[in-house]
C-alpha cells in the first residue's frame, strides 16, 4: 500500500462533533434580513398581475425590476431568469422576494401576495416536448453493415427515474453590500464559488473585484449544489443591493425539493448486433427529460452519450441523444452526471443479449470488455490498463458469485427467493473533452509564512468528501512538514485563484496534482522564517488525442475510474420487500489518497445508487406538481436498510494524478442499478428494464410469473 | 390548561420563558428547535425537514432522544434538555468520549446529520451501555445520513460499547 493511503484524522472533525461548525442557516437572525421566494404555482402560465400587500416599514418586495443589469443566470443557454418576468415555466419558478427583519412577518406577507395567471398548455412528457435544448449525433465504423452480418440482433428500451440529492443541509445563501468595493459579498452553501462570480457579473454589471464569494461550511452537495447556488446568489445579491442590508435565503425542505435540480429521468433505446460471441454494433438513442430550463443538461447529456456504450469494445456504433424541455423542475447534476442512466441501460442490455444468445452474462461481458489500446466510443484510446477482468474476479470470489448464481437460477417457489447480479461501469475522470484546458485552466496558489506554515489557496470546496484533509496530506508529503502545519481556509474568491469547480471527480486528480507540484516548488524556495509564494497552472496531458466536440471525436477523458458491483437480494414474495444479504464492489480510483475518506465515499455512493435502484422516485401529479416533496414522502435508505457493503480496491496508477490517484467521488454512484435489477430478475423472473424497482413492481412480477 | 410560564434546563442552565402573543413572549406554537436556535443561539441541532422525518434536530429530553422540531417549547416545562453543545466540557471545551469516538472512526462526512446522530447515540448508550448491532441500527433508523456514514457510526458506537474486537479486521490498514 502506498503510504499516502494511510488515513489521518479529518481536519474539520472537531468543529463538527462539537456543533461549532457554522452553516449558512446558523448565522444569527439579528443581523440579517430574511428573504422568502414568491414562486409560481402553475407549471406554465403568463403572469397577468402580482398584487403585493402593503408592506410595513423595513419590508421590501424585490423582483425583476430591481435587477441592475441582465435578468439571466449564467448557465446553459442562458434561459434561466433570476426572477420570472412574464412567463413561468414550472411549479416553483421564482417571481419575486419578500424581504424583511422578522421571518414570521415575511412568511405572512408572502402568503398575502396574489398572483394572477393566464394558464398555458404544459408538457409533462419529454416525448411530447416542443423543443430539444440539445441534440447530438455521433458514431463510427459501419453499424448498418454489422447489423446485416449479425448472428443475432436484439433491441430493448430502458427507463430510469429522477433522483433527489437529498443533501441534509438545504440550500442557503447570504449576500451583503460591500461598502469597500460598492459590490457584494456572498457566502453560502455551494460547490463552485467561481460559478457564482460568473453568474453575478452580468446580473449586477460589476467587475469580479466587486464580487466576493466565500463558501460556508457545506452540508452535502452530490451535484445539487453545482448550479442552483448561482440562482440564490443572484436573488440575494439583488435584494442586498436594494435594501442595503445583508439578506439571507434558506430554502425549506419542501421548497428545496420542489425547485432545485435532480438527476435526469431517462429513456434509452439500444439495438445491438452479435456475431460469434462478440458485440459488433450498437445503435443507441437517449432522451433525458431536462425540465423547464437548460441549466447543466448540455454537459450531462454529453457525458451520457459518450458513456453509453459502456465498458465494451465496439467499433461500429451510432449514438443519438436529446435533452428535451418540459414544464417540470430543471434537472441537473447528480453525482455520476448522466452516467448512472446509461450504465443501467447498457448493462441490462448486455445481460439480456447474453441470455438471448444462451451465454453466461459475466463471461460475455468480460469477453467484450475493452482493453488497453482499444478505441473508446469517441475513437479516443484507453491509454491505460483496464482492470475490469481482475476486479470482476475479485468481486466474484468475495461474493461466491458462481455458486450462488448457479443455485439461484434453479426454479424457486418458496415465499423467500434469492437472486444475484453483477454490473460493470466506468466514470471518465475530469471534465469532458478539452474542458480542463480550454475552459477551466485551473490555477493554485501556495504560500509559506514566517512561522513556517504552508497555506493552500484553491477554490475547491469540501462539502463532506474530505478534500480539506486529502489536499493538505498531499502538501504535507511533498513539503515534509506535519499536516497540522498546512492551512487550507474556506475558499474565498478574493483570496484564492480559480482552481475550477468542485465537480466531475476532478479535484483530487487535477487540483491534487497541482498542489503536489506547487508544494515541490515551494519546497525549493523554502527558507525558514521567510515568506514565499508560488503558483501552479494546469498542463494538459500530452498523450491525449484532441477532442472535437462537434464530432464527438478524440479523447473525451484522459483516463477512467472503473467499478464492478455484485448485489445479492432476498425477496419476500408476499410483501415485495427486498433485503440485501450482501453487496460486493471493487473500484479502481488509482492510488487511494486516504483510505478512510475514500471508503466512506464508496459506501455512500453505492448506497445512494441502491436507493436509486429500489426506492427513490419523484412522481408528479397531473399538473406537474411533485407529489413527494418532503422527507416523510421521499424515502431514502436509512440505517435499518443498509446491507453489508464490501468495498475492495484495484488501483491502476495514473501517472498524471498525485501519486497515481484518479477521480473517485462519483464512480460508486454510477453502476449498481443493473446489478440490483439483475438480482431481482433472477429471484422473481421477468425482464427488469426500469428503475426504481419498488416493492410494488416486485409484486407485479411475482404475480405475472406465478 | 397549559402553563404560561415554562421553566426548563438546557445543558445545565435554567431558563424561564413566558408563553403568549405579547412582545417578549414565546408563541405557543414555537418548537423547541426554534427556541434553541433562535433564542438561545444553540445551533448544533439542525432544521433539515421540520417534520420529524430526518433526526437532524434530535436533542435529549429527560433521557429520551426526541426530534426538537416536533416538540413544542410549551411542552417542556420542568424538562432537562441536552443538546450537542452540552456534551463537551463547558470550560475547557474538551470533547466527551463519544464525540472523540466519532472522530476516531470517521463517523461522518459532511457532518450535517452528526449533531442529531450523536444525541440519538448518546440517549441509547445512556439507557443501554452495551447495545447489539441490531439495537444500534434500530435506534438510528430515524436519523437520515445522506453521505451514508452510518457504517462508521456503528463502528464508533461498537468501540464505546466495548466490542472493539468486531472492528479489528475491517479497520486494518485504515487507521
Ligand atoms: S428537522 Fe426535525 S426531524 Fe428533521
Ligand atoms: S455526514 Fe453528511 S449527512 Fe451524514
Amino acid at each position: 500500500m502506498n503510504s499516502i493511503s494511510q488515513s489521518v484524522p479529518k481536519r474539520d472533525h472537531g468543529e463538527k462533533v462539537s456543533g461549532r461548525a457554522v452553516y449558512t442557516a446558523d448565522y444569527p437572525n439579528t443581523d440579517l434580513l430574511t428573504a422568502r421566494v414568491l414562486r409560481s404555482t402553475k407549471p406554465h402560465a403568463v403572469i397577468r398581475d402580482v398584487a403585493v400587500p402593503e408592506l410595513p416599514e423595513g419590508y421590501f418586495y424585490v423582483d425583476h425590476r430591481d435587477i441592475p443589469a441582465r435578468n439571466q443566470v449564467q448557465m446553459g443557454l442562458g434561459d434561466t431568469p433570476v426572477f420570472a418576468v412574464e412567463e413561468v415555466r414550472y411549479i416553483g419558478d421564482p417571481i419575486g422576494l419578500i424581504v424583511g427583519p422578522d421571518p414570521e412577518t415575511v412568511d405572512r406577507l408572502l402568503s398575502e401576495v396574489i398572483v394572477k395567471y393566464e394558464e398555458l398548455p404544459f408538457i409533462n412528457d419529454p416525448h411530447k416536448s416542443d423543443m430539444n435544448f440539445f441534440e447530438y449525433d455521433y458514431g463510427k465504423g459501419d453499424p448498418d453493415q454489422k447489423f446485416q452480418e449479425a448472428d443475432l440482433i436484439y433491441e430493448e428500451t430502458f427507463h430510469t427515474g429522477a433522483q433527489e440529492q437529498a443533501y441534509l443541509e438545504t440550500q442557503g445563501m447570504i449576500a451583503e453590500p460591500d461598502p469597500e468595493t460598492g459590490g457584494v459579498i456572498v457566502h453560502g452553501s455551494m460547490q463552485c464559488p467561481f460559478y457564482l462570480v460568473s453568474a453575478l457579473e452580468p446580473v449586477l454589471d460589476m467587475e469580479p473585484g466587486q464580487l466576493r464569494v466565500i463558501q460556508d461550511v457545506t452540508g452535502g452537495g452530490f451535484g445539487g449544489k453545482e448550479d442552483y447556488p448561482s440562482v440564490l446568489a443572484c436573488q440575494t445579491a439583488v435584494a442586498a443591493l436594494k435594501t442595503g442590508k445583508p439578506v439571507r435565503i434558506v430554502l425549506s425542505r419542501e421548497e428545496d425539493m420542489t425547485v432545485t435540480s435532480k438527476k435526469h429521468p431517462s429513456e434509452t433505446k439500444i439495438r445491438g448486433a452479435l456475431k460469434d460471441g462478440k458485440l459488433t454494433a450498437l445503435d443507441i438513442d437517449i432522451c433525458y427529460d431536462s425540465g423547464a430550463y437548460s441549466t447543466l443538461s448540455m454537459v450531462v447529456l454529453q457525458r451520457g452519450i459518450i458513456s453509453a456504450p459502456g465498458v465494451y469494445k465496439c467499433d461500429d456504433i451510432k449514438v443519438h441523444g436529446t435533452a428535451a424541455r418540459t414544464n417540470v423542475v430543471p434537472y441537473g447534476a447528480y453525482r455520476g452526471f448522466g452516467g448512472a442512466q446509461v450504465f443501467f441501460a447498457i448493462e441490462r442490455f448486455m445481460d439480456h443479449l447474453a441470455e438471448k444468445a444462451g451465454l453466461d452474462p459475466v463471461d460475455f461481458k468480460i469477453a467484450n470488455t475493452a482493453v488497453q489500446g482499444d478505441l473508446t466510443s469517441t475513437s479516443g484510446r484507453y491509454h491505460f490498463h483496464v482492470p475490469i477482468p481482475e476486479m470482476t474476479d475479485q468481486v466474484m470470489e468475495a461474493a461466491d458469485y458462481r455458486r450462488k448464481q448457479e443455485e439461484y437460477s434453479k426454479p424457486q417457489d418458496g415465499r423467500y427467493r434469492r437472486g444475484i447480479g453483477m454490473s460493470l461501469c466506468f466514470h471518465g475522470d475530469g471534465f469532458t473533452g478539452n474542458g480542463e484546458r480550454d475552459l477551466i485552466k485551473a490555477v493554485v496558489r501556495m504560500t509559506k509564512d514566517t512561522d513556517d506554515k504552508a497555506h493552500i489557496f484553491v477554490s475547491s470546496t469540501d462539502m463532506g468528501q474530505g478534500f480539506f484533509t486529502s489536499l493538505p496530506k498531499i502538501a504535507s508529503r511533498e513539503l515534509e512538514i506535519p499536516v497540522e502545519d498546512i492551512i487550507y481556509e474556506m475558499p474565498d474568491t478574493h483570496k484564492t485563484p480559480d482552481s475550477g469547480p468542485t465537480v466531475a471527480s476532478r479535484s483530487t486528480m487535477v487540483v491534487g496534482e497541482l498542489i503536489r507540484r506547487a508544494s515541490q516548488k515551494l519546497k525549493e524556495e523554502w527558507v525558514p522564517g521567510e515568506e514565499a509564494e508560488v503558483y501552479e497552472h494546469y498542463t494538459h496531458p500530452d498523450f491525449m488525442i484532441p477532442f472535437d466536440i462537434s464530432k464527438f471525436n478524440g479523447d473525451a477523458y484522459p483516463t477512467f475510474s472503473w467499478g464492478v458491483y455484485c448485489v445479492e437480494v432476498l425477496i419476500d414474495t408476499l410483501t415485495g420487500l427486498v433485503s440485501l444479504p450482501g453487496v460486493w464492489t471493487s473500484f479502481d480510483v488509482g492510488t487511494p489518497i486516504d483510505l478512510n475518506i475514500l471508503t466512506g465515499q464508496m459506501e455512500g455512493g453505492v448506497m445512494q445508487s441502491l436507493g436509486y435502484s429500489s426506492m427513490e422516485q419523484i412522481p408528479y401529479d397531473q399538473s406537474c406538481r411533485i407529489r413527494n416533496n418532503k422527507f416523510s414522502d421521499y424515502l431514502i435508505p436509512t440505517a435499518s436498510d443498509y446491507p453489508d457493503i464490501h468495498v475492495m480496491y484495484c488501483p491502476v496508477e495514473y501517472p498524471h494524478g498525485p501519486y497515481g490517484a484518479k477521480g473517485a467521488g462519483e464512480l460508486p454512484a454510477v453502476g449498481a442499478p443493473s446489478a440490483y435489477a439483475a438480482a431481482v430478475e433472477q429471484a422473481v423472473g421477468g425482464l427488469f428494464a426500469k428503475i426504481p424497482i419498488t416493492a410494488e413492481e416486485v409484486l407485479n412480477a411475482v404475480g405475472r410469473n406465478a | 390548561m397549559a402553563k404560561d410560564t415554562i421553566n426548563l434546563s438546557v445543558n445545565g442552565i435554567d431558563y424561564t420563558f413566558s408563553i403568549g402573543d405579547n412582545f417578549g413572549q414565546v408563541p405557543c406554537n414555537e418548537t423547541l428547535l426554534d427556541t434553541l436556535r433562535n433564542r438561545l443561539n444553540l445551533t448544533a441541532a439542525k432544521k433539515a425537514c421540520d417534520e420529524g422525518a430526518c433526526g437532524c434536530c434530535t436533542v435529549i429530553k429527560d433521557g429520551d432522544a426526541v426530534p426538537s422540531c416536533m416538540t413544542l417549547l410549551a411542552d417542556c416545562d420542568g424538562c432537562q434538555i441536552t443538546t450537542l453543545e452540552g456534551l463537551s466540557d463547558p470550560v475547557t471545551g474538551e470533547l466527551s468520549e463519544l464525540q472523540q469516538k466519532f472522530i476516531d472512526y470517521y463517523a461522518f462526512q459532511c457532518g450535517f446529520c452528526t449533531p442529531g446522530i450523536i444525541m440519538t447515540t448518546k440517549a441509547l448508550l445512556d439507557k443501554n451501555p452495551h447495545p447489539t448491532e441490531e439495537e444500534i441500527r434500530d435506534a438510528l433508523s430515524g436519523n437520515y445520513c445522506r453521505c451514508i456514514s452510518h457504517y462508521h457510526v456503528f463502528e464508533a458506537v461498537n468501540a464505546i460499547a466495548g466490542r472493539p474486537e468486531d472492528l479489528d479486521e475491517k479497520w486494518e490498514g485504515r487507521r
